[in-house]
């Protein structure tokens, strides 16, 4: 046997080593090169207009299949939603309620009062605005990828056939490809980063730290397939302001840096993490926190203001979200960033969800979990906005202000604009809510005995 | 994500409970979605905490007495079977539902059936009567700490007065519901679902 396997594993590790090579080259010829220098080649459009057409042609056929089964196809929440919500208050509710019933007035009670609450409390089991928010957005139609896969059982062959291809090309080809990328993206960050450290600061420092950071983030852009499309190029973020945006992944940070320089704010972690943050900030000016200053507020703050009033430092970027929400709302900024006195460039960000769904859910997925099913989904599709920048006017109080950003990234990406806090993803509602309804109730009932509501204190 | 909601639900099952319920297919299987991602445990019941992490029923004063019913005498977990049972009180009344076979019984979303849910949200003890205590607790429910005792106390007596005709200083059923003849029970205690 041992002579008659020799040239069989001669050609066999020739072939390997070419196929090696070519795969190497392509590899940089076609995405790492591009990337340091801002180009595209058009590959990853094209990319895109196919998949939609399969994914066209796949819920086709399931419809059919529905229809053969004679049952509607479940179409998903973002069309209709389960019930149609009457927008009444209390008051014309209950005005309406005891219309029929006797002709007293308003400010008696009546058994039936508890109708308007019933029908609220039951309206929001079924179909609520705040849960919905935290797990990720409904498809209308089926990308082929499993995770996806609510209502849309195995209907013919053909389909499932599809299916295994892709999980055969996102597996097989798409996933060792990104992860080359990423590791290459990021082991380059690191080594130029800290080679760059050893400048002294100034000029050539500030253009080669960009250069590195821009190419850096390019590359893992295109590790994760993304194709963003940036609008309103001209209201970039500028030095000495605070870049604000909606939160759905950590990606939207990449997303964002792979078109300007930004100085990151964030808390110092261990291992890998810990490593690029390290490594980074030798480089240009970041802002890290230990885990202990992180509740400090007021030393948050300082240090916050101190990096805004240097104008020769990078702007902040913030999510004053404070946590990943699904992308289909914005919920309540924290007031924190909009305290600080300098102009706010609101960015807001839309992945379309059709290629694979970027919002993470962190009490489902760890990181490492996260970042492996956003490589091995299709695409990251995604529209970047910059809006104009907008300051604290006269008269207006940090709430207020966070508001009117937030309400302009909502209009500008299409979201629904909440004033539900993100953190009750975690945590539980405030009592001072229920306390609100049931002091309308008592006004109604009793008249202006009640003493009126405090609209000072805050959501 | 990665949950295959209604492939969990049987096609047996959706049959059944459209017969009792009066829910089409599609809305089964669209509750049955919502029932699962509320479903935190991902054990097929929901529990009265899982109700509760829904912000927009945590602050409904009446929160607590809605979550209630859904469950049955006792017990700490609903199923699906028993959710839909529950939501069909507020499927709306539609005509056609009279042509439903007579011996199945009056369908969950009849006015009667209504108004007993109603009934069942003042009536704590499940005794099928009212009492002044009952009544008080849930007024105390609906004004938080925005009343006086003696002033809920009197609208309680004031309310029992006007709907009382036996004499017994309760509220029955039948009491109940001759109060609210007039009231459009059918629409105000129905929801608009879609499909």
């Amino acid at each position: 046997m041992g002579p008659f396997m020799s040239p069989f594993n001669n050609l066999l590790c020739m072939l390997l080593g070419i196929s090696f090579t070519v795969w190497f080259t392509l590899l940089l010829v076609f995405i790492i090169v591009p990337a340091i220098f801002g180009l595209s080649f058009g590959i990853r459009g094209l990319y895109m207009k196919t998949l939609l057409k399969v994914f066209k042609w796949a819920t086709v056929r399931m419809e059919r299949g529905a229809k053969e089964k004679n049952h509607l196809l479940y179409k998903p929440y973002s069309l209709n939603g389960i019930i149609a919500k009457e927008p009444t208050s209390l008051e014309e509710e209950l005005k309406e309620i005891r219309r029929n019933g006797s002709s007293r007035d308003l400010d008696e009670f009546e058994m039936s009062d508890t109708f308007y609450f019933c029908r609220r409390g039951i309206e929001s089991i079924v179909d609520d605005e705040v849960t919905k928010r935290f797990t990720a957005e409904e498809l209308e139609s089926w990308n082929l990828l499993t995770r996806s896969n609510y209502n849309f059982q195995h209907i013919s062959t053909r389909l499932t056939v599809l299916w295994g291809l892709g999980v055969v090309i996102r597996y097989g080809f798409l996933l060792p490809l990104r992860l080359t990328l990423a590791i290459t993206g990021v082991s380059l960050l690191v080594v130029f980063t800290t080679m760059i450290g050893f400048l002294p600061n100034g000029r050539v420092k500030h253009f080669l730290s960009e250069k590195v950071h821009l190419m850096c983030y390019r590359i893992c852009v295109r590790a994760l397939t993304a194709i963003i499309t940036y609008h309103h190029s001209e209201n970039k973020p500028k030095n000495g302001g605070i870049c604000v945006a909606n939160h759905t992944s950590p990606i939207d940070v990449i997303i964002l840096a792979s078109d300007g320089c930004y100085a990151m704010v964030g808390q110092i972690h261990g291992g890998l993490m810990g490593l690029i943050q390290k490594s980074m900030v030798k480089a240009c000016p970041h802002i890290w926190f230990e885990r202990s200053e992180v509740k400090d507020r007021h030393l948050v703050a300082k240090r916050l203001s101190d990096h805004v009033k240097d104008k020769s430092k990078l702007p902040i970027l913030i999510f004053p979200e404070g946590t990943c929400i699904n992308n289909t709302s914005v919920m309540m900024f924290k007031k924190g960033s909009f305290e600080i006195a300098s102009t706010v460039y609101p960015v807001a960000i839309k992945y379309d969800p059709r290629f694979g769904d970027a919002f993470w859910n962190s009490s489902k997925f760890g990181m490492v979990n996260y970042l492996l099913r956003m490589m091995s989904s299709w695409a990251i599709v995604c529209s970047v906005w910059y809006l104009p920048p907008m300051s604290r006017q006269e008269g207006e109080d940090a709430v207020q202000f966070a508001n009117r950003v937030k309400a302009a990234i909502a209009r500008q990406g299409g979201l629904v604009d909440l004033l539900w806090d993100g953190g009750l993803k975690r945590g539980k509602v405030k009592d001072t809510f229920k306390e609100e309804q049931q002091k309308l109730y008592s006004k109604i009932l009793v008249g202006t005995s009640v003493s009126s509501w405090d609209p000072a204190v805050h959501l | 994500m990665g949950s295959r909601a209604s492939s969990l639900l049987r096609e047996e099952d959706i049959e059944e409970i459209k017969k009792q319920t009066g829910f089409s297919h599609s809305q089964i299987t669209r509750l049955y979605s919502r029932f699962h991602s509320l479903d935190k445990g991902e054990n097929g019941a929901l529990s009265r905490e899982d109700f509760q992490r829904i912000p927009e029923l945590a602050i409904n004063p009446l929160g607590d007495r809605i979550i209630n019913a859904f469950f049955p005498e006792g017990e700490d977990q609903v199923n699906f079977r028993g959710f839909m049972r529950t939501l069909a009180h507020f499927r709306p009344v539609e005509d056609n539902e009279k042509n439903k076979d007579p011996t199945s019984g009056e369908p969950l979303n009849s006015r009667t059936n209504k108004l007993f849910f109603a009934f069942r949200l003042y009536d704590l003890d499940r005794d099928d009567k009212i009492s002044r205590d009952e009544l008080l607790q849930v007024l105390r429910m609906m004004v938080g700490v925005n009343i006086s005792d003696e002033q809920l106390g009197s609208i309680a007596d004031r309310t029992i007065q006007e709907a009382d005709t036996n004499g017994d200083m309760c509220i029955s059923f039948s009491e109940f519901t001759k109060v609210l003849e007039k009231v459009d029970v059918e629409q105000k205690m129905s929801i608009r679902f879609l499909h």
